[in-house]
């Protein structure tokens, strides 16, 4: 898995659910609900295709994870379930995903924030007017003020760690190591001039460079409202102050955490959000195997990690021929989650800096080796051709492969050879694969040796640690050259549901760090650092798009990744879960309407 | 025994402290840097140095070993966000990951350890006991056979294999027993019990095999000694020979080793506690390492050495009462 962000597998009940909102607050589409009992006030409510529509409130929503969350405070967490627990249950943003399946899922709605507003001035500038009402789990006003503070935390890298930062180069100019001259409001007390509040209602922010993602930006629960008096910096994690429906009662690291009402939260100005159970129960630490088993005995709902379930558990739940089998039928589903897997081929590590042989790699790998590996058809699916996630949108349809590695995906020898032969190493080289230590990963390995091995390119396989090996195996340029590591493998999903939340962090030359780098290859191409640069700049949504699809071509003539699978799982819920469906915006099934009655 | 105990006392400290310096030195052998794991992702290298600074690794591995020796017997201060924590002696310091105090985390770690492996060996020493004596008695008889055969299975498979069938098959499949969970025994026996039963019962398997086998042969060697020929010789009941000649001679080996195998398996039994997931000092331990966290490692690791330490020292002294012939002094 690559960056902390675990937006790994996920099923989903495609097809069969279409989830419809309806309500006050700024719910729009139709309803044809068929859902029964009491319906919460001033809400949206889910109806339509959904699997087991309710809005009924009350009862324990049963969670579990087998790691514990990176951190609770909304501007330390980067795992793709702490996102959306966050943000979902506990902290509001001015902007908040669209509680509807599927691709609309990544369209943005209003949260804190009266609308979501266009950018002006070539998308430098941008105002949020605060909907009235609104209040911290104290009960003390939610002020622009407070949302200001939240973002200027971000900037205080003493303290706060851990959470995506793109805010400090949006709003400040950054030295070449990407740092940012204002130190945060623990170090500065005057606060950060980029952000305006003219009075209570009302904030802006005025970017040092057109960016036109900045809506998703303030999605992210980094962005949201912390009080100045209650924040203890790097320990605020330890009792965030809620601004979201549910409050934290107690929380036991590594074991438990229990949620209860916020009595301030106003459901009526949330036009997302549910909240239909009374508390919410997330159980720590177990074992996967054990939680597939508790979903499967109803006595844990869901699975937050969405990490789909375990290969014993999918032998019970599929027929011989990979489909479901009936008795779970209305649990089970599979999706794409948004994640590609690929091999990164490291441009500062000899032959493979010669693009010569990266390309010979491309030609030679099986594929559906690999996709086996991965789980094989059901949880490792869909064969990857180029690296732009189709789950995105501005995803190029059909694009041409650059390395056809023959119809069957099987490989292509003879290509591979020619491209030896060019490479100047016509009877292969000598290489060395880093992997991680999960079963899927060493199978990987296992899998890219023997493809190589056909066209003489020996490869040694390490396995490393899974918890170091994105922070400091490949993570490390210097350790990566030191060792010798020519290949690797990795995975990676989207920040944000755009082609800069999903290349920016991973293909940009300049954003190259010395640990916990995610840019493995170290590619550093003029190209594309200029087609990101002005894909920022674009007039509409369709040109920024184009130059994504274009940034994905320079990236395959590069050859320094190898993308083989989209990511597919099979994720499993209790029977008694209400309202299920998956949300292409968080890549995992959607926390905001969950019930339990 | 004065004189014996202090000498004991003195040396315990000795080897802990050799095991908190080699816990150390192998820590910041291994060539990663813990700061880049808590630095978040991408960090500039301001950020990284940042962290570092705030974990204390920017400073010399002698004075981070001193720190950390210093707080034990002093307390320390600890920067925690924006404020400073007193951490009162016995200090172990703070978890890189979660901030919370070490000592914190292993006090409500070891009853999880304490209940799971109290159990265990009240099981063991039961049934390893039991079956030892009863092969022995029975040598070459179809039950010594079974027992042995059994105790060769017990030896033989690993924790993993016995945890994840007996979860699987009594649990999962036939609903024999409920999901284990730890309840303390204080708060509810009987769910305590019920809750522990599994995971004990599979460390025991393993244990109780070792113990039949080690008793049976003690037993069998003791049974054939001139004295025991004599006892009979003089009339005695076959049951005082067995028990109070026999056993009790045998019994003398079975001390040591239990007190040694109780010692270790209260500093953590790791596989066990990662099957079950029950979050004792090995299950700690094992996050701790995984996650770079020196601070648990080092407590965790310190805390078992003390329990295999004194473990030790509690065998010299039983070995008194078992056996007269040995003396302390």
């Amino acid at each position: 898995m690559a960056r902390k962000r675990l937006l790994l597998q996920a099923g989903a009940l495609t097809g069969t659910l279409a989830l419809a909102l309806t309500g006050c607050g700024g719910g729009s589409e139709s309803s044809s609900s068929t859902a029964s009992g009491s319906s919460s006030s001033g809400n949206a409510a889910p109806s339509g295709d959904i699997r087991n529509p309710s809005t009924t409130k009350g009862g324990e929503l049963k969670l579990a994870a087998t790691s514990d969350f990176d951190s609770l405070d909304p501007a330390r967490t980067y795992y793709g379930y702490g996102f959306e627990f966050n943000q979902r249950f506990l902290t509001r943003t001015l902007v908040q995903f669209q509680a509807k399946p599927g691709q609309a899922g990544t369209e943005l709605a209003p949260d804190l924030a009266t609308e979501v507003p266009m950018g002006t001035e070539n998308n430098t500038v941008w105002t949020y007017k605060l909907k009235p009402g609104l209040k911290f789990e104290d009960g003390s006003p939610i002020t622009s003020k407070d949302i200001k503070y939240g973002v200027e935390r971000v900037f205080a890298s003493d303290q706060i760690t851990g959470g995506p930062d793109y805010v400090k180069c949006l709003l400040t100019v950054c030295d070449k190591d990407g740092a940012s001259p204002y130190q945060g409001p623990y170090k500065d007390k005057a606060g950060l001039d980029a952000i305006s509040t003219p009075d209570d209602m009302t904030i802006s922010f005025k970017l040092v460079k057109p960016f036109a993602d900045w809506n998703y930006i303030m999605n992210l629960p980094g962005t949201g409202p912390v009080p100045e008096a209650q924040d203890k910096g790097a320990n605020y994690q330890s009792k965030p102050v809620s601004s979201g429906p549910y409050k934290i009662v107690t929380y036991t690291p590594g074991k438990s955490l229990m949620l209860d009402r916020n009595p301030n939260y106003d459901q009526s100005t949330d036009p997302v959000r549910l909240a239909l159970p009374d508390t919410v129960n997330v159980q720590i630490g177990a074992q996967p195997a054990d939680i597939d088993q508790q979903i499967l005995d109803n006595q844990v709902d869901y699975a937050i990690e969405d990490v789909g379930v375990q290969s014993a558990t999918q032998a019970r739940l599929l027929n011989r021929d990979g489909s479901i089998q009936d008795a779970f039928k209305n649990r089970v589903s599979t999706q794409n989650t948004g994640y590609l897997r690929y091999l990164t081929l490291q441009t500062n590590v000899p032959p493979l800096d010669n693009v010569h042989c990266r390309r010979a790699v491309q030609f030679a790998v099986n594929k559906v080796d690999l996709q086996n590996a991965r789980g094989g058809p059901i949880t490792g699916d869909d064969i990857a051709d180029n690296s732009f996630p189709p789950s995105l949108a501005g995803a190029p349809q059909n694009a041409a492969a650059r390395y056809p590695n023959g119809a069957d995906h099987k490989g292509d020898i003879e290509a591979a050879k020619r491209e030896l032969a060019e490479c100047g190493q016509p009877n292969g080289f000598k290489t060395v694969q880093a992997s991680s230590n999960t079963p899927k990963s060493k199978a990987v390995a296992a899998a890219t040796q023997q493809a190589l091995e056909r066209v003489g390119i020996t490869v040694e396989v390490k396995s490393f640690d899974a918890a170091q090996y994105y922070a400091s195996v490949i993570g490390s340029p210097s350790n990566v050259k030191a060792k010798g590591f020519g290949i690797a493998d990795a995975g990676w999903g989207p920040d944000f549901p755009t082609g800069y939340g999903f290349y920016s962090q991973i293909v940009d030359g300049r954003k190259i760090k010395p640990a916990g780098n995610s840019n493995y290859s170290s590619l550093d191409d003029p190209k594309i650092n200029q087609l990101i640069d002005e894909s920022l700049e674009a007039t509409s949504r369709e040109a920024f798009n184009m130059k994504y699809q274009e940034l994905d071509k320079q990236l395959m003539e590069n050859a320094t990744m190898v993308p083989f699978v989209f990511d597919r799982s099979l994720a499993a819920v209790s029977e008694r879960l209400k309202n299920v469906y998956f949300n292409q915006g968080y890549g995992h099934f959607d926390l905001a309407t969950m019930g339990v009655q | 025994m004065i004189r014996f105990l202090i000498r004991r006392l003195v040396g315990a400290a000795v080897v802990l402290w050799v095991v908190s310096i080699l816990t150390f030195c192998v820590f910041f052998v291994v060539p990663n840097d813990p700061a880049s794991q808590y630095a978040g992702r991408s960090p500039t290298p301001a950020v990284l140095e940042a962290t570092r600074e705030k974990l204390g690794l920017n400073e010399s591995v002698v004075l981070q070993y001193w720190h950390f020796v210093k707080a034990i017997f002093a307390g320390r201060d600890f920067a925690a966000g924006v404020d400073v924590d007193h951490c009162p002696a016995p200090c172990l310091g703070f978890s890189f990951r979660t901030n919370q105090p070490v000592l914190k985390i292993i006090e409500s770690a070891l009853p999880v350890t304490l209940h799971m492996a109290i159990g265990a060996a009240i099981l063991w020493l039961l049934f390893g006991v039991s079956i030892g004596v009863l092969s022995a008695l029975r040598r070459g008889s179809f039950f010594d056979r079974l027992a042995m055969s059994t105790a060769l299975a017990g030896v033989s498979l690993p924790v993993y294999f016995t945890g994840l069938l007996g979860l699987q098959l009594l649990v999962y499949q036939w609903g024999v027993l409920p999901r284990p969970v730890y309840v303390s025994f204080f708060s509810n026996p009987y769910k305590s019990v019920v809750g522990l039963l599994l995971p004990s019962a599979v460390l025991a398997f393993l244990y109780a095999a070792l113990y039949a086998r080690l008793t049976r042969a003690n037993m069998l060697e003791t049974m054939q000694e001139d004295y025991i020929r004599t006892a009979r010789a003089k009339g005695l009941p076959e049951r005082t020979v067995i028990v109070r000649h026999g056993l009790r001679a045998a019994l003398t080996p079975i001390v040591t080793v239990f007190g040694l195998d109780l010692g270790g398996l209260l500093g953590g039994a790791v596989l066990t506690e990662k099957v079950f997931n029950f979050q004792g000092l090995g299950f700690k331990a094992i996050d701790g390492i995984f996650q770079q966290d020196l601070p648990v490692v080092l407590g965790v690791t310190l805390v078992a050495a003390a329990f295999i330490v004194f473990a030790n020292i509690f065998v010299d002294i039983l070995y008194a009462v078992v056996d007269p012939r040995v003396r302390l002094g």
